[in-house]
């Protein structure tokens, strides 16, 4: 009778559980009170704890986050949410989305203290100021140094040079039409070469062996030479469309850190990923909204981005971290693109770009 | 009598549709509404419906190319995991050896391991540089073999699991008497066994086309772009390029061919359902005799080794690379940046999610079960197998879909759930009610009416029925189930990445993230955690194993019919 009896207390244990499951549930809703404010984002926001902890104190505002999925799903969930939304401020949509989320009215307008502090070059929406600037990034081709060194071969350092022969085979990117660092590659050679030319740019990478996987994780940790994954999977691809800051990450995130980093950024390779956050349109907690997007360009906030989500401030005169610095400089000349033009043509493209590349 | 017959008779059915009422409610509101709400948003334009949409995209060859491929690769898929998983269920189920609890649960663990370090250690396999290549420079990977094999890895332990539970409780003797009077041991097994176990096949089989059906990570990672299955194209549809119309109409055609295979499922099963002799398990298991079972037993356990054991122990030999357990020790550092707390805690917000989601799959499901066992003929009896067949579909349901459900249509107080910590474990428990009910439903069926008629002409309650006539019974099925539950709730990661809280992250979710990032840290820390997720569920699945009845010496090795006891 000993298994029954162990049983049966297993099954009352599994039915409170339960029963405490249901209990607890009723209070997880919140957020409507003015004491706490919302920040809904994406699945790679991070932050350091104490500088949210400071601004806590210092508003008086509790501060809950909530991330859903990857950049494409936190914006769309937003927009499909936006009569009666997760938060009060929504953070993470990028130049490449910005469109999509201004035309359907997700933000309304709050130009926040300190946004003169931004710099020229990040600034949109400038007579309705419906979204701030936060961070920018750039998608660049990255390389492994050692494989460059070993063949004394010159590692490319433009959209150019990496349909050369002497890099022939060496190239691995992402899908365009399912993975944020593949479309920005993309949008990259159509800002380079007109919406005419890029066309033409990816028929002779293709035909230089240009080799296409679905996803970042597959190609940095598989494919690429370069990466602790790549070098256990005996990776045979030295070039990978990846993040001006992966190799500080690179330094980062080793232990012991190396003296140098082991990849390189070509640099004419760039496609510039900025990120806004702005108040959503219904937002319960507007007063508290307001602070935390004054606390998102704010100095302390700024200088706390890089080394958690590997992204360059907006905000003149915030200090980057040494690694940045040292190991992955800005790049200084990257191609951009309107969020306007983005919109207009970014499905097209992708279709074309997918009939062109993948079949 | 007659009429006393027939009051029984009803009092019987209502409290069958009582029963009904907890999975009812529960899908109705965790399932059909949030999916039925995305599904409208797409559909549904200024008021009015947009059912052209559907020609539309049906007429689309592209979208047609993927339906097909999408189909193809699922069949095909099934039928190689019953083909080479069937002999390890027979193998589980009837062989005793060593270290068969260890290995049963090991072969669980592909199951709840996210795809995308799956697809990590499957390259190792049949990637570049991996054994095949090394062996017989043979490389699979971005070949539709890869995707197929995978599919065998992950699903392998659904056919050992619900088949082998089934198996070990056959009475051998059956099988023996008919070969006694001259049938050859092939044509005993199909005639005598093969019917037997038909429903738990098919019910093995439907599970795994379903898992297949919607497969998203594997078909990505190992097939490499140009594969694309009905779920991808989902995904792309409302996380990329945000047409919902499209996406509404894919997920209808899931829901048709779901539907349609269901429907088979139903057509097949019905008439082999039978009430079996269950024996106790312990019993019907001995040590292989003769050649031709040792090398049975050995070709399983080759296949084992290779197909799974392999691809995993890459993970965790990569996982010690780092001299002095490095990437181990970093787990518990709290400042990596990427996570706002150590990433050792995900251990246990995973467990508590899996708890409470096997918890609520586990009453959801067995209530479900306990109300479709009698299977009435006329319209209560179609209404039971229409539900039976609702409770299946979550698997053949894009999560993508499920998540914008949820975040869109539970946003009304009473149900404002979407900041609450309980839609994870509804989201996973979703996903664990169909092997809840899929494992039981066929043991409870093979429960033989008459006990408990006898029971209830005794005077026990319906509730004393169960507790005495059923439950001793299915208990085994019951803990295979929640094992299921808990697997399945462990390892879900396309739904839960939406919802799951930035300071609770789960195992896997927190393994993809870390694989999302560069660094050496960074990668061999998603290695340690893979491993620590495989013994987490390797222990987990042996902790409820270890509450299966065992042996009882009283018995003195005779098959003990477990009815006997009442």
């Amino acid at each position: 009778m000993s298994t029954r009896k162990k049983f049966v207390a297993a099954a009352v244990g599994l039915g409170l559980v339960t029963l405490s499951a249901c209990g607890a549930s009723g209070s997880g809703s919140g957020g409507s009170d003015s004491k706490t404010v919302t920040l809904v984002s994406h699945d790679s926001f991070a932050y350091s704890k104490d500088v949210l902890k400071a601004f806590e104190k210092e508003s008086g505002y509790e501060v809950k986050v909530l991330k859903n999925g990857d950049a494409g799903q936190a914006v769309n969930t937003a927009i499909l949410t936006k009569d009666n939304p997760q938060g009060d401020v929504f953070f993470g949509v990028d130049n490449t989305l910005l469109s999509r989320a201004l035309d359907n009215g997700l933000f309304q307008s709050y130009e926040a203290e300190g946004s003169d502090l931004i710099k020229e070059e990040y600034r949109v929406d400038q007579d309705q100021h419906r979204v701030t600037p936060i961070d920018s990034g750039d998608i660049c081709v990255n390389y492994d140094k050692a494989y460059f060194s070993e063949r004394e071969l010159d590692p490319p350092q433009s959209f150019d040079d990496l349909v050369k022969p002497e890099y022939r085979n060496l190239l691995v990117t992402e899908n365009a039409s399912t993975s944020s660092p593949g479309l920005g590659f993309l949008l990259g050679t159509a800002a380079k070469y007109g919406d005419d030319g890029w066309q033409d740019y990816w028929k002779k990478l293709k035909a230089n062996g240009v080799k296409v996987v679905g996803g970042w994780e597959q190609a940095y940790n598989e494919e690429f030479s370069g990466s602790a994954g790549g070098k256990e999977a005996k990776a045979d691809r030295p070039l990978v469309v990846s993040y001006a800051s992966s190799p500080p990450a690179e330094v980062v995130f080793a232990d012991p850190r190396p003296k140098t980093a082991p990849t390189g950024v070509a640099a004419g390779t760039c496609f510039r990923q900025v990120e806004y956050a702005g108040l959503l349109s219904n937002a319960k907690n507007t007063e508290g909204g307001k602070e935390l997007i004054d606390f998102l360009v704010g100095k302390q906030f700024q200088e706390d981005m890089p080394l958690n989500m590997f992204v360059y401030p907006v905000r003149e005169g915030a200090q980057v971290p040494e690694e940045f610095t040292q190991y992955g400089p800005q790049a200084e000349d990257p191609e951009t693109m309107e969020p306007a033009k983005i919109a207009e043509n970014r499905d097209q493209w992708v279709k074309s770009w997918t009939s062109l590349v993948l079949k | 009598m007659k009429s006393r017959g027939a009051a029984k008779a009803s009092r019987g059915s209502a409290a069958r549709l009582g029963l009904m009422a907890v999975p009812v409610a529960f899908f109705g509101v965790f399932f059909a509404y949030p999916v039925a709400a995305i599904v409208a948003r797409g559909l549904k334009v200024d008021g009015g419906w947009r059912f052209g949409r559907i020609a539309e995209v049906l007429g689309d060859s592209a979208i047609r190319h993927v339906l097909w491929f999408t189909t193809w690769q699922a069949l095909v898929s099934t039928a190689l995991t019953l083909l080479i998983a069937l002999p390890g269920a027979y193998v589980f189920a009837r062989f005793d050896f060593r270290g068969k609890r260890t290995l049963r649960a090991v072969v669980t663990v592909p199951f709840v391991l996210p795809t995308v370090v799956v697809g990590t250690a499957f390259l190792a396999l049949v990637g570049r540089g991996g054994l095949l290549d090394e062996l017989w420079g043979v490389r699979l990977d971005t070949t539709v073999w890869a995707i197929l094999l995978a599919h065998v890895f992950f699903n392998y332990a659904v056919v050992v699991r619900t088949v082998g539970g089934l198996w070990a409780q056959l009475d051998p003797r059956q099988e023996e008497a008919a070969r006694m009077l001259g049938a050859s041991s092939l044509k005993a097994w199909r005639k005598v066994t093969l019917p037997a176990l038909a429903p738990a096949v098919a019910a093995a089989a439907l599970m795994v086309f379903l898992f297949t059906f919607t497969s998203f990570g594997v078909v990505q990672i190992l097939g490499g772009p140009t594969f694309s299955t009905l779920e991808v194209e989902i995904y792309r549809q409302t996380s990329e390029i945000f047409d919902l119309s499209t996406a509404a109409v894919l997920t209808l055609v899931q829901f048709a061919a779901v539907g349609a295979v269901l429907a088979v499922h139903a057509w097949t099963v019905r008439r082999r359902e039978t009430a079996l002799r269950l024996v106790n398990p312990s019993v019907t298991a001995r040590r292989p005799r003769g050649a031709g079972q040792w090398a049975l037993l050995a070709g399983v356990l080759a296949t084992v080794v290779l197909l799974l054991v392999l691809p995993l122990a890459v993970l965790v030999e990569r996982s010690f690379h780092a001299p002095g357990f490095a990437y181990y020790k970093e787990l518990t550092a709290d400042d990596s940046g990427i996570f706002l707390v150590a990433p050792i805690e995900a251990v246990r917000n995973s467990l508590e999610y899996a708890v409470t989601a096997t918890a609520i799959a586990v009453v959801v499901g067995g209530l479900a079960a306990a109300a479709l066992t009698r299977r009435d003929a006329g319209p209560l009896g179609r209404v039971a197998r229409g539900f039976d067949a609702l409770l299946m579909l979550p698997l053949g349901v894009s999560a993508v879909t499920v998540g914008f459900g949820f975040l869109i249509a539970l946003d009304e107080p009473p149900l404002d759930l979407r900041a609450s910590w309980i839609l994870v474990p509804l989201a996973q428990a979703l996903v664990g009610v169909p092997f809840v009910v899929r494992t039981m439903l066929p043991v409870l069926r093979a429960v033989d009416a008459r006990l408990r008629e006898a029971a209830a002409v005794l005077g026990a309650s319906p509730w004393r029925v169960w507790r005495e006539v059923d439950l001793p019974m299915v208990r085994r099925a019951l803990l295979i189930a929640a094992g299921f539950a808990f697997a399945v709730s462990l390892g879900e990661f396309g739904a839960t990445v939406f919802i799951a809280r930035p300071d609770h992250p789960t195992l896997p979710v927190a393994v993809a993230r870390l694989l999302g990032h560069p660094g050496d840290l960074n990668y061999g820390q998603a290695m340690a955690l893979s491993t620590i997720l495989m013994v987490v569920c390797a222990v987990a699945l042996l902790v409820l194993e270890g509450m299966l009845p065992q042996s009882r010496s009283s018995t003195g090795g005779t098959p003990v019919d477990r009815t006997g006891e009442f």
